[in-house]
């Protein structure tokens, strides 16, 4: 207990402070990102951030609104973050600036800004950019030590904004497929998993690099519900629903599916447990209700990750349950004390 | 027929009651055609043909009717119409047809011809009902037309292409390349692009006539000073 005597008054939590501490909790993700896959994230992210902020302050001046205060929101910034680390780092400039656009213009200032968005908007510019681009998307770089060459940040630079690569070196030695992505491509030549799991690709857990940027992502989570800024109820209903299906699947035949952990720590599991689910605008206020949705989230993304078409299923997860949320609401109100049988 | 009627028939059709962007009648093909302009183009004038040929039949039988069984002998009539226009397009645009598909004879099932049929031929004579016919139409191919070249230039960098389906492989190089080395924006051209397309070209129009009711108002409406 910390405060015991009266005044109980403490420094309201205004959006921009809860998402400055959102943005500090990506940064342990982040550090691994770059320790792993090189600094071309950073370019990435200050790319979708600049963007972000531009359009963010174009809409507002086009729908009148005042452009200062909400651009001091940080919310902007944040969807700008969230959409460059769950796209491909070594992407081309044009794609982050067509996402992040995408993200702010449509998924948030059509639906009426800040507030009102039915939609993640990080996640309807991850959906817009896969399903349009589908190419540019899957060129995920080699983590540290991997690939059979690695460029150097000019390169990099170079390759994002020319599309020019150093001669002799082609997009396959500096790219390969992401952990989930090798798995399911060998599941389907009917490998067993062990085998597939020795692949130099694969670490402890999961994927080699990406595993310690789901860490990174998990110790950013934790800390913002140390600081109460998100409550336990998303992150642990997501993760424990992914763990409980992967488990059933894994102990009934242990050949054709991975473990739990490996499910946890590999794609965009953490991140969007702890990050992407619990925007506040677009997931439920109920805390029944975030329950309900968020294991929702985790069986649609787990279904989509062992029986679908696509590697990772947390954008489209979400993308999906944000449909159900203003009905997930409505019937998970709660009791007002003192009432008896019916809901309000 | 009057000057000024006329111009209300084609100010109605074009504008003020846009079958595709105020009545929002007649979207799913609508949505579902409108992926490039020779489609788009294609579909909206065999469904102009058929608003004209339904109009100046409804407004000719319109007097022997009887009033209980109108909806059904219209629902007829369309039908033949588009079973007609349907024949003359698989002779005569075979390949266009084709791409169409199911979407010709589904014009029979076009509220916005029903409703044209039964809200204005049904008390209209045979001229301003085929002029009304016509209008609706056009009003509906140009947001076809618009929709259809919105998704095509950001789909595909393109414009007109598949105009060889209408004119033979002539016209192949017709085909005119906006944007050369495009990587293709394939949201625009799948169902998602057309929602979104249509959405912007609605606003767009409310945005317009908002910017011409204001200019229009600065003199006392004649309305407000009848009612106070």
């Amino acid at each position: 207990m910390a405060a015991f005597f009266s005044p109980f008054l403490s420094k309201p939590d205004t959006v921009s402070r809860i998402m400055l501490q959102v943005l500090l909790a990506l940064l342990p993700g982040i550090a691994m990102y770059v320790w792993y896959f090189g600094p071309a994230i950073l370019v990435s992210i200050s790319l979708a951030s600049i963007t972000a902020l531009g359009t963010e302050a174009l809409m507002l001046k086009l729908r009148d609104r005042p452009v200062a205060p909400f651009l001091k929101d940080h919310s902007a910034l944040l969807t700008g973050w969230l959409l460059a680390l769950s796209i491909p780092p070594l992407a081309p400039w044009w794609l982050v600036v067509v996402g992040t656009a995408f993200c702010i213009v449509v998924a948030k200032h059509l639906y009426g800004g800040l507030g009102n968005n039915l939609f993640n908007p990080a996640m309807v510019g991850f959906a817009v950019l896969i399903i349009s681009f589908p190419a540019q998307m899957t060129q995920w770089i080699s983590p540290h030590g991997l690939g059979q060459i690695e460029l150097t940040f000019a390169d990099q630079l170079r390759y994002m904004f020319l599309g020019i690569l150093p001669p002799n070196v082609t997009l396959d030695a500096i790219t390969m497929a992401t952990p989930l992505d090798t798995l399911k491509t060998h599941l389907h030549l009917d490998e067993p998993i062990r085998q597939i799991l020795d692949m130099p690709i694969y670490g402890r857990l999961a994927g080699q690099g990406s595993e310690m940027v789901s860490w990174g992502f998990l110790a950013g989570g934790l800390y913002l519900m140390a600081r109460r800024i998100i409550s336990w109820h998303i992150p642990l209903a997501y993760l424990g629903t992914i763990f409980a299906m992967a488990g059933i699947f894994h102990l009934a035949d242990p050949a054709h599916y991975v473990t739990p952990l490996f499910h946890w720590f590999s794609g965009a599991a953490m991140l969007g447990a702890f990050f992407i689910l619990t925007d506040p605008v677009s997931s439920p206020t109920t805390h029944h209700g975030k329950l309900i949705f968020a294991a929702g989230a985790g069986l649609i993304t787990y279904l989509i990750r062992a029986f679908g078409g696509f590697p990772d299923g947390t954008a489209f997860a979400t993308l999906l349950m944000n449909i159900c949320v203003p009905l997930i609401v409505l019937y998970t109100q709660p009791k007002i004390f003192g009432r008896k049988g019916r809901k309000p | 027929m009057m000057l000024q009627e006329l111009k209300d028939v084609f100010h109605n059709g074009l504008w003020k009651q846009n079958a595709g962007i105020v009545q929002l009648l007649g979207l799913c093909p609508l949505l579902a055609i409108s992926s490039s302009v020779v489609n788009a183009l294609g579909l909206g004038l065999a469904t102009t043909l058929v608003m004209a040929l339904t109009g100046t039949g409804v407004a000719l039988i319109r007097g022997v009717i009887p009033n209980e069984a109108r909806i059904p002998v219209y629902v007829l009539m369309i039908a033949v119409l588009v079973t007609i226009v349907q024949f003359l397009m698989n002779a005569y645009v075979h390949s266009l047809y084709l791409v169409l598909g199911i979407f010709v004879p589904l014009i029979t099932t076009n509220c916005i011809v029903l409703a044209r049929a039964e809200s204005f031929a049904s008390k209209n004579g045979v001229l301003p009902s085929a002029l009304d016919g016509i209008a609706m139409g056009l009003g509906l191919t140009g947001v076809l037309v618009l929709l259809g070249a919105m998704r095509e230039i950001f789909g595909h960098g393109t414009l007109l292409s598949g105009i060889d389906l209408v004119f033979g492989e002539a016209a192949k190089s017709w085909v005119i390349t906006l944007i050369p080395d495009y990587h293709g924006f394939l949201l625009a051209v799948l169902p998602p692009g057309a929602f979104i397309g249509l959405g912007l070209l609605i606003a767009a129009r409310n945005w317009l006539n908002r910017r011409a009711e204001q200019k229009a108002r600065k003199p006392i409406p004649i309305r407000a000073a009848q009612t106070a």
